[in-house]
């Protein structure tokens, strides 16, 4: 099938090796028992807190499952990972940041109890 | 089925019901059947009764004629399990055309009933049962006409267009389409078995909830747009794919054919977009199989998150129908013109500033949920820039139609039918961005035409000028013109009777999904939409006997040389009508947009020697395997069929698996066989050009 696009052929694959998975893995499991611990240990007191805190680690995991599992970096693919992830993270920071605007603006104008709830 | 009748069990707890069945006595029927019983066959509905035994009698008959004919090996080995993009493209085009048929009854119906009921006339339609239909119809002509039309043109035309031998993952492709299947499948059987979700094509909640839709139409709907949706995403990725690694040596991004280009960019989003809709009916699902509270009104629960979320996914689609279409009119308008398209840098520029824009404008299908004036400026704005880019075009093939040789066959009358409609569509689109107006014009039947306008104006228009213009490359003839002729002016006529009259009835503030007015002063407006149906009605006849007949004139209509316009432009047109099972022997070298149109006037010379062996994907059962079982796991899940549900799972987990060690994927059409089949087109241009 993929006969008549051999220019690409020469591109490197990126290198797959035992020691890159095993940091990824370790990193990973790291990334997940702290979070873990945070909330099993209550170890700070503020709910709201402690959710940042552990969406910051979420977003260090996702970083470093792209490094070590799926191999990317800036120059990967003739740079079409890099144009795709930006890409993506376009999509995904409009839908969350988007979908929180519109969301908090319906609580207020539509549900003033609820947000009365979450005040207090 | 009476509302709230066999199915009025608890069933937050439903998922338990078994287990606790089991402890006090082990209840095999339940554990087998589930919530399914007789009880669940409508037959004491008439209309469905006559249905059923139509599709019945239907069925039998064609499979009598299948078996007669002898030709269930045939389909089996050259098409059900093909990985041949050319006929998977077919297959999706006969998918769509039969579901067309079924959502179109479901149009018709409703035109009916909303003509007659009036006053003391209740119509002939119950309301629960009205429901149901309104909800399918809208279901259906998206999810299983629009989209299988739009993925069967790529799926034909894209690796054509860029050189390529098939696309990036054969499989895949097979395996997409008959997941696709699968969802069409379950959506049918809820006609007969059960019922079908009464919510509109949305399902939105509370309404969808466990509480307020306690039946089984939900959950058909969810699983049908689940399976369905895993294919349309794995086709997304499979083309995206193709068109960035597999073009031919020399097309650059910007020597693409603008098709091409819009399915790149409709590829795009159904990747980033697709993921969205399975999340938000995977947590309706968790709502509904396990009593988790995303969407319910307690507990925490939002039911305007799930109206947000689906819109993320929902404009995108609107976008992702559309694309396509535009880049089909792109071709057409230059072929007909006998011009090189105007303006393709801006029409390319054009197309992903509405790929991107197009994530940026969900909040205006809910102005009137009180986000507020800011949240609603900000969209409102939005949406009217996304008519820029589309303008653009609009221009860009009215220029190219400027001081062209116009040729007006049938795809450029469906072409000029979709510029005039669809610019109607897109001004009232406009007029609906306006938020105060939205707010008087929300969900009113002004609404409902504003979208068929553009849906029908653009989509359907686009698929049957896309049919005619490419059929000849399909199956080596062209399609009859007087009956082309025909369906365009019957659909477009009937489009205009059927939909102005709701943009009035819209202004007089009628709201849609009603099945009974007490105002009879409306009734006239109604009956003229009867008609404008009953006309699309005979545009959709004249479109099957238009197969029919050009079938049997095929000997006189054949194209022998491939390029039946006289005019093609891009690659496709290269090479012989049908195509090769290889598309191309040698892969060409491209050096202009329109490549062929170059490659024609610098007197291009076919290779009549040295060829080589080509190394093809080979068919294969498992794409229809593994989609039975999803169809299987479906309908168990539905019916809360705990046990057939789980060994369908696990079963379509290891195929899955053992798929995966099947090396035996390809082949080498041998050399001689090439040469054989090439040589064979020489002789045939010899004697016909």
């Amino acid at each position: 099938m993929s006969d008549h696009h051999d220019d690409h052929h020469n591109e490197e694959f990126p290198h797959s090796s035992f020691r890159g998975y095993m940091i990824g893995f370790v990193l990973s499991v790291i990334l997940t028992v702290i979070p873990f611990w945070l909330v099993m240990a209550n170890v700070i007191s503020s709910s709201a807190a402690t959710a940042v805190v552990i969406l910051g680690f979420a977003v260090v995991q996702i970083v470093v499952h792209m490094v070590y599992f799926l191999h990317m970096n800036f120059q990967s693919q003739g740079g079409w990972n890099m144009l795709s992830l930006i890409f993506t993270s376009i999509l995904v920071l409009i839908t969350i940041f988007g979908s929180l605007w519109v969301m908090y603006h319906m609580n207020v104008n539509m549900m003033p109890s609820m947000m009365g709830d979450m005040q207090g | 089925m009476p509302p709230g009748g066999k199915y009025d069990i608890p069933i937050h707890h439903a998922l338990w019901a078994p287990v606790a069945k089991m402890s006090d006595h082990f209840d095999l029927t339940k554990l087998i059947f589930g919530r399914l019983t007789w009880e669940a066959i409508p037959y004491h509905e008439p209309i469905l009764v006559a249905t059923f035994i139509a599709v019945a009698l239907g069925g039998i008959a064609l499979l009598g004629a299948l078996t007669y004919f002898r030709v269930w090996g045939y389909l089996w080995k050259e098409w059900f399990t093909s990985i041949d993009h050319k006929k998977i493209g077919v297959m999706y085009m006969v998918l769509g055309i039969v579901m067309l048929l079924r959502g179109f009854s479901d149009a018709i119906m409703m035109r009916i009933q909303q003509a007659i009921a009036f006053g003391d006339n209740a119509g002939y339609l119950p309301p629960h049962h009205y429901d149901q239909i309104f909800t399918a119809h809208g279901v259906i002509m998206i999810f299983f006409v629009a989209m299988p039309f739009v993925v069967g043109l790529m799926n034909f035309v894209v690796p054509l267009q860029i050189g390529a031998r098939d696309v990036a993952f054969p499989f895949l492709n097979n395996f997409s389409y008959w997941m696709t299947v699968a969802g069409a499948v379950l959506t049918m059987i809820s006609l007969f078995v059960g019922e079908f979700a009464k919510t509109g094509w949305l399902a939105y909640p509370p309404l969808s909830g466990i509480m307020q839709s306690p039946d089984v139409g939900v959950d058909y709907y969810i699983w049908a747009l689940q399976i369905a949706g895993v294919g349309t995403l794995l086709s997304g990725v499979n083309f995206t794919v193709t068109i960035i690694k597999m073009r031919a040596p020399g097309m650059s991004l910007m020597k693409m054919p603008v098709f091409t280009w819009t399915a790149l960019c409709t590829n795009i989003l159904i990747v980033a977009a697709f993921p969205i809709l399975t999340a938000v009916l995977a947590m309706l699902t968790l709502d509904r199989y396990l009593g988790t509270h995303f969407f319910t009104n307690d507990l925490g629960g939002n039911a305007m998150m799930y109206i947000n979320l689906i819109w993320i996914w929902g404009h995108p689609e609107v976008y992702i129908l559309i694309l396509p279409l535009f880049g089909v009119f792109s071709e057409i308008v230059a072929t007909y013109s006998g011009k090189r398209l105007f303006g393709y840098t801006s029409m390319v520029y054009a197309t992903v500033v509405i790929t991107v824009l197009s994530y940026l404008v969900w909040l205006h299908h809910f102005f009137t949920m009180g986000s507020g004036a800011s949240v609603n400026s900000f969209f409102g704005i939005t949406t009217m820039i996304i008519s820029i880019p589309t303008g653009a075009k609009i221009f860009n093939w009215l220029f190219t139609m400027y001081r062209g040789r116009i040729k007006f066959e049938v795809p450029m009358l469906w072409t000029v039918g979709f510029m005039i409609t669809f610019v109607i569509g897109g001004m009232t689109g406009v007029l609906l961005a306006v938020p105060p107006a939205d707010f008087v014009l929300h969900n009113s039947l002004f609404l409902i035409a504003h979208f068929h306008n553009v849906i029908i104006g653009g989509v359907v228009f686009g698929v049957f000028a896309a049919i005619t213009y490419w059929y000849p490359k399909v199956f080596g003839y062209k399609l009859d013109p007087f009956w082309g002729k025909c369906s365009f002016w019957f659909w477009c006529i009937g489009f205009y009777f059927a939909f102005m009259p709701l943009y009035v009835l819209g202004l007089m503030g009628v709201t849609r999904r009603i099945n009974h007015f007490d105002d009879p002063s409306l009734q006239i407006w109604f009956i003229v939409a009867a008609f404008g149906a009953f006309l699309i009605a005979l545009g959709i006849a004249s479109f099957l006997i238009q197969l029919v007949v050009s079938y049997r004139k095929r000997d006189q209509n054949r194209d022998l040389t491939g390029d039946p316009w006289g005019n093609g432009r891009t690659l496709e047109w290269s090479t012989s009508s049908p195509p090769p099972q290889y598309n191309y022997a040698f892969t060409p070298r491209i050096h202009d947009t329109d490549s062929w149109w170059q490659m024609k006037q610098e007197g291009f010379k076919r290779p009549e020697s040295g060829f080589v062996a080509i190394h093809m994907p080979k068919n294969t059962m498992a794409g229809m395997l593994l989609a039975g079982l999803c169809t299987a796991f479906g309908f168990a899940m539905i019916w809360h069929m705990w046990l057939i549900a789980g060994v369908s799972f696990a079963t379509m987990l290891i195929s899955a698996i053992v798929h995966t060690f099947n090396y035996d994927r390809d082949y080498y059409i041998p050399a001689e066989e090439v040469e054989r089949v090439e040589s064979e087109r020489t002789r045939v241009l010899a004697n016909n050009v």
